[in-house]
């Protein structure tokens, strides 16, 4: 089967990534290897990554927790402002702390970036799910369910989304504000990716390998999980490379406006909407976690503009 | 064309009427009773039956819902006898919590949310295809890359981060500009000017950085077509081939998506509004939900929805006229 979607491939230029897997990711990778931007934001994701990861670790080190005050840290005369400078950044507090309570801001960060990697990525799987089953459905079978997909995609993307994300959110009961999140997203997320798999899969229905499989009698799953769907792999991975960093600031958005996650749950939108009325005294409050959003966000755009990059180029030769 | 624009327009309706549909359902579902937020704290029962027959939410779904829409059209009365109050049309609703109708507070704080569209726009239109095509013209140069490069951080940049981060140094810090506050041209136009700048560049960065890429990808698209080798090779100039030939189909998709962006944010720029306090719709839409005020939000979740779909038809019928390409019948 390899073989004939190669042939098909040079034949036709517009779709789908050619060649057998291996060698089409060990190339990515390979040009992904020599673009220093690609590694500093790799490297820079990685050490996120590990510090969400390892957040518990920290805390116990530092022995400070992402929610303990620490008044010790805090000049109460100054009006709660942090003591010393640069937002009360020491050997005790390596990020500094946050005034009025003194608590850790990089316990908060670590424990922050738990909350915004584990949304962004449940709401990236979810939407790409979604977009993928809906997308290929309508354009698969055409007609009517064709018709029916596409009205609801028009009106999802005609929904003012930002707006009914936060009313929905602020006029829910906050229990699982998490989870609420991570569907609120998918649901306004997943026409974007399904408007590309429908046209995809319309030009990929009529091509020849997947006439020729239909005609020796494969079944329809076999044409969907073996003809169609290895075919969407290159453009799938792009769509969803860029779509984390959109998800990461979306809820770090909602949270900046209140209706994230709820207090005393650490997110990186929170923090910043926490330093708002403190940014004129004490501007590491807000530096800290705006950097650390901005720099995660510009890192995985930047991997996934290089990895579409390298997928086009792979795509063009 | 005129049986296309008849069902353009249904088209529209009918989306809006499902817009309208849904967040009148989930308000209706979810929300808990405005009466009870009316009512205050002097609370009795008999006040709160009182509250929920004049706001008319004691009635079953479709009747509240039908008097909604009957209300968009012919106005409505809350309410009877001496202490009613009447909401003419177009009635979007009417805030007990403001004792405004919906449609005047919109009315009010729309120019602000046009000025900050308006003046956002121009910006990144200018600065967005200007880099774009420069890119395009000398691509593969340390300008090109530069300029894409830069282009991915200002669009990485989270619109709250940079208001915030400018605000600190612009204001704070060098003090050349004043606060931000919602002062119209006439009363003072240097401080009206002061005021939306920051909005204005705060807004315009991600979309310039969008459309760079979006205008350098189209023109090098465009650069290598056919018609573009043939107006080379019959001796025009460069600038002449890309003034004439190459501007034109480049542009057309760029022109699609400025039109739904703009749209969208004539709806109100919502994190941008607040982080300023402008009073546009934007503000009004997170101050009425800090507020639970659920006509206000219905308002704004509809007007939003009617500039974007209105928006996406004026686009469709603008892209005839730019591209000859596309015919409609």
């Amino acid at each position: 089967m390899t073989t004939a979607i190669a042939h098909d491939a040079q034949a036709g230029p517009s779709v789908g990534a050619p060649g057998a897997p291996a060698t089409a990711g060990r190339r990515i990778l390979g040009v992904l290897l020599h673009d220093r931007a690609a590694l500093f934001s790799a490297g820079f994701l990685a050490l996120v990554l590990l510090m969400a990861l390892c957040a518990p670790v920290i805390s116990a080190l530092t022995g400070h927790g992402p929610t303990a005050f620490d008044t010790a840290a805090i000049d109460v005369d100054a009006g709660g402002l942090p003591k010393g400078s640069l937002g009360g950044i020491s050997a005790d507090h390596l990020l500094g702390v946050e005034p009025l309570n003194g608590r850790d801001i990089l316990a908060r960060i670590a424990y922050g970036a738990r909350v915004s990697f584990l949304i962004a990525a449940s709401a990236t799987v979810l939407t790409t799910l979604l977009g993928v089953v809906f997308g290929m459905l309508a354009g698969f079978y055409g007609g009517w369910v064709d018709q029916v997909v596409s009205r609801v995609m028009d009106f999802l993307m005609a929904f003012p989304a930002l707006i009914f994300m936060i009313a929905i959110l602020s006029s829910l009961p906050s229990g699982n504000r998490s989870l609420l999140l991570v569907v609120v997203i998918s649901v306004f997320g997943w026409p974007y990716l399904a408007r590309v798999v429908r046209g995809q899969t319309l030009t990929l229905v009529n091509r020849d390998f997947v006439e020729a499989a239909r005609a020796s009698g494969a079944s329809t799953a076999a044409l969907v999980f073996k003809e169609i769907l290895p075919n969407l792999r290159s453009s799938l991975i792009v769509m969803t490379t860029l779509a984390v960093p959109g998800y990461i600031g979306t809820e770090a958005g909602l949270s900046f406006l209140g209706v994230g996650v709820s207090p005393p749950t650490p997110s990186w939108g929170q923090m910043i909407a926490g330093s708002v009325s403190w940014y004129a005294v004490d501007p590491m409050y807000f530096a800290i976690p705006g950097l650390f959003l901005f720099l995660t966000v510009l890192s995985l755009t930047v991997l996934g503009d290089r990895i579409r990059a390298a997928t086009d180029a792979g795509e063009a030769a | 064309m005129a049986r296309y624009l008849a069902g353009r327009i249904a088209g529209l309706v009918l989306i809006l009427f499902t817009v309208c549909l849904f967040t009148y359902l989930i308000f209706f579902k979810l929300s808990p009773d405005p009466a009870l937020l009316i009512c205050g704290k002097t609370c009795t029962p008999e006040r709160v039956t009182e509250i929920r027959t004049v706001l008319g939410i004691d009635k079953p779904f479709l009747t509240q819902f039908w008097d909604f829409l009957s209300g968009l059209i012919a106005g409505r009365d809350y309410g009877s006898g001496a202490n009613s109050v009447h909401c003419p049309a177009p009635c979007l609703g009417y805030s007990f919590q403001t004792s405004q109708s919906v449609w005047e507070m919109v009315v009010d704080r729309l120019p602000v949310s046009a000025t900050v569209a308006i003046g956002a726009a121009v910006l990144w239109l200018l600065a967005g295809i200007t880099a774009g095509l420069l890119s395009a013209v000398k691509e593969g140069t340390w300008w090109d890359r530069s300029v894409m490069n830069l282009a991915l951080g200002g669009a990485s940049i989270p619109n709250y981060v940079l208001a915030l981060a400018l605000q600190y140094v612009l204001v704070v810090k060098l003090r050349i500009l004043p606060f931000p506050s919602s002062v119209t041209f006439t009363d003072d136009p240097v401080l009206w000017f002061q005021s939306y700048l920051m909005p204005w560049i705060v807004l315009a960065t991600g979309y310039a950085c969008l459309y760079a890429r979006l205008t350098r990808a189209n023109v090098i698209d465009t650069l290598a077509e056919n018609f573009m080798r043939t107006a080379r090779s019959k001796g025009l100039s460069p600038v002449l081939t890309m003034r004439r030939h190459a501007l034109r189909p480049a542009l057309t998709p760029v022109t699609t998506i400025f039109g739904m962006d703009f749209a969208a944010l004539l709806g109100g720029a919502l994190i941008t509004e607040t982080v300023f306090g402008l009073d546009g719709v934007g503000k009004m839409a997170a101050d009425s939900i800090a507020k639970n005020d659920q006509p206000v939000i219905m308002a704004v979740t509809l007007l939003a929805a009617f500039f974007v779909v209105v928006g996406n038809v004026l686009v469709d019928l603008l892209y005839t006229g730019l591209d000859p390409r596309v015919r409609i019948r």
